[in-house]
């Protein structure tokens, strides 16, 4: 298998490594930068575990060969705090133990994360859609929902 | 496995010419569980979203052309796009969730040749028709006949669809989707329905009934559509009998498989509820302008 060089941003840094053209995205973030956050939980774009943001857009990270993040901007969920301040959802996941086992929350906070950025004020139902790609075995996504509706509140109040 | 990207129709063109075997990809989201389920990988991949032309929307002179790898969620977001075609959008608006919308193209959903794929009953409605380039050229055929059967289409060896061209819709004229799977999100149609219909004066002047998930490929039902010509409509509902002779003739244009998400007769039976349901809704969205 032919080995491609690739720089992208990846959390505002600039990066590059070398990653076979066969290799998802998924894999070179994990195992060439070390950024584990993303999840495999199915390598078939059904769970989302591995979603990321690639040039703003949500996207299953398994399903995205590594060669084509050449000149993107990703964000993973390592990105999304502000150096020691969690971000909002994190805050709230925490609080309102959204949590379990926790294979699913990375994905989980970033699909929220694109969702809120588009949508700064969903109903439940939207963010029911906006995160039925994001399969969790443990919660009963409930407590994701109240805790992506209390993060929609703070983020309102802190734009204010 | 080698990764390539070309930036021109020419370019990719000629490495498919090159590289016997080499797979054309848009989104990847067929392709990756493919090969994850054991299909060979081909020893070159041909990313086409490096091609502009693929990725483009235009709407000129009452023409829409759609770039074969256009991830659906730039239509869906297109709200004269979705004004105009509200049953292809909502076809298009099925597919996988958000994460898969962002990457999944028309291209590939048709040309994957799933029988279940949700946009191509909506696109064969509305005498969608694909741009294709040969060896040397294009060719452009209406999209009902690149499926040839599960898995199959009549793309040569290194053909390719550019884009899709689609006139628009009279004011008159609207459509509808609608499909039935077991889950409530992220499921395989078991029935799609596609219904696109002119309305004129309180009378059905004419109407295109397309099937999906219920035999090898999609089906035009030209019984269903001839059921609903010269319908009448009266205060927003179509005549009762015509529905009724709508419902038997996409039921019986059925030649589905049998398995544990649907039977024979459920699919059957759902197939007629669905299409009386989709010509409802295309009625009042051609009645109201949309
Ligand atoms: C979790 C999940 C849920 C899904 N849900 C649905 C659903 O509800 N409904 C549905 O219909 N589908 C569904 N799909 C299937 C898939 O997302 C769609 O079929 C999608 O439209 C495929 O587009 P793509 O660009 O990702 O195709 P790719 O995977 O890139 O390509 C698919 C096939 O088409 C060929 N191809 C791609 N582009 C072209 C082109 N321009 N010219 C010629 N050949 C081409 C490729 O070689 C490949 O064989 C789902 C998939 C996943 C992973
Ligand atoms: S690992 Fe990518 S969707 Fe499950
Ligand atoms: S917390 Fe365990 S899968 Fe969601």
């Amino acid at each position: 298998m032919s080995r491609t060089h690739i720089t992208c941003t990846v959390n505002g840094d600039p990066v590059d490594f070398l990653a076979s053209d066969g290799t998802s995205l998924l894999d070179a973030l994990r195992d060439e930068l070390g950024l584990t956050g993303a999840k495999e939980g199915c390598g078939t774009g059904d769970c989302g575990a591995c979603s990321v943001l690639i040039d703003g857009r949500l996207n299953c990270s398994c399903l995205v060969f590594a060669p084509e993040a050449e000149g993107t901007e990703i964000v993973t969920v390592e990105g999304i705090a502000d150096d020691d301040r969690l971000h909002p959802l994190q805050q709230t996941f925490l609080e309102g133990a959204a949590l379990q086992c926790g294979i699913c929350t990375p994905g989980v906070l970033i699909a929220a994360k694109a969702l809120l950025d588009a949508n700064p004020d969903p109903t439940e139902t939207e963010i029911r859609y906006a995160l039925a790609g994001n399969l969790c075995r443990c919660t009963g996504y409930d407590k994701i929902v109240r805790s992506v509706q209390e993060a929609a509140v703070q983020l309102k109040g802190a734009a204010r | 496995m080698r990764y390539t990207s070309p930036t021109t129709v020419d370019e990719a063109r000629s490495l498919l010419a090159e590289h016997p075997g080499s797979r054309v990809f848009a989104g990847a989201t067929d392709l990756v569980p493919q090969m994850r389920s054991g299909r060979p990988a081909p020893p070159v991949l041909v990313d086409l979203k490096k091609i502009a032309q693929l990725m483009s929307v235009t709407h000129e002179n009452g023409q829409w052309t759609i770039g074969a790898a256009t991830p659906t969620a730039n239509l869906t977001r297109n709200h004269d796009f979705t004004a105009m075609f509200p049953g292809l959008s909502e076809a298009m608006g099925l597919i996988g969730s958000d994460q898969i919308q962002n990457r999944s193209s028309l291209g590939g959903n048709l040309a994957n040749a799933s029988p279940a794929a949700d946009s191509v009953p909506a696109m064969i409605a509305n005498g969608v028709q694909a741009v294709i380039a040969t060896a040397d050229g294009t060719r452009t055929v209406p999209v009902a006949e690149i499926v040839t059967g599960p898995g199959r289409t009549s793309l040569a060896d290194g053909e390719f669809i550019v884009e899709f061209t689609l006139a628009d819709t009279p004011a008159d004229t609207s459509d509808a989707y609608l499909r039935m799977i077991p889950r409530t999100e992220m499921d395989i149609a078991i029935v799609g329905s596609a219904v696109r219909l002119t309305v004129s004066d309180n009378i059905i002047t004419d109407a295109t009934v397309v099937l999906g998930a219920v035999a090898p490929t999609a089906v035009t039902v030209p019984d269903a559509g001839a059921a609903l010509i010269g319908a009448a409509i009266n205060a927003g509902q179509i005549d009762d009998s015509a529905l009724n002779t709508l419902a038997d003739a996409a039921s019986a244009a059925c030649d589905p498989i049998d398995d544990k998400r649907g039977t024979v007769a459920y699919r059957r039976r759902v197939a007629g509820v669905l299409t009386r349901r989709a010509a409802a809704t295309a009625v009042e969205r051609a009645q109201n302008g949309a």
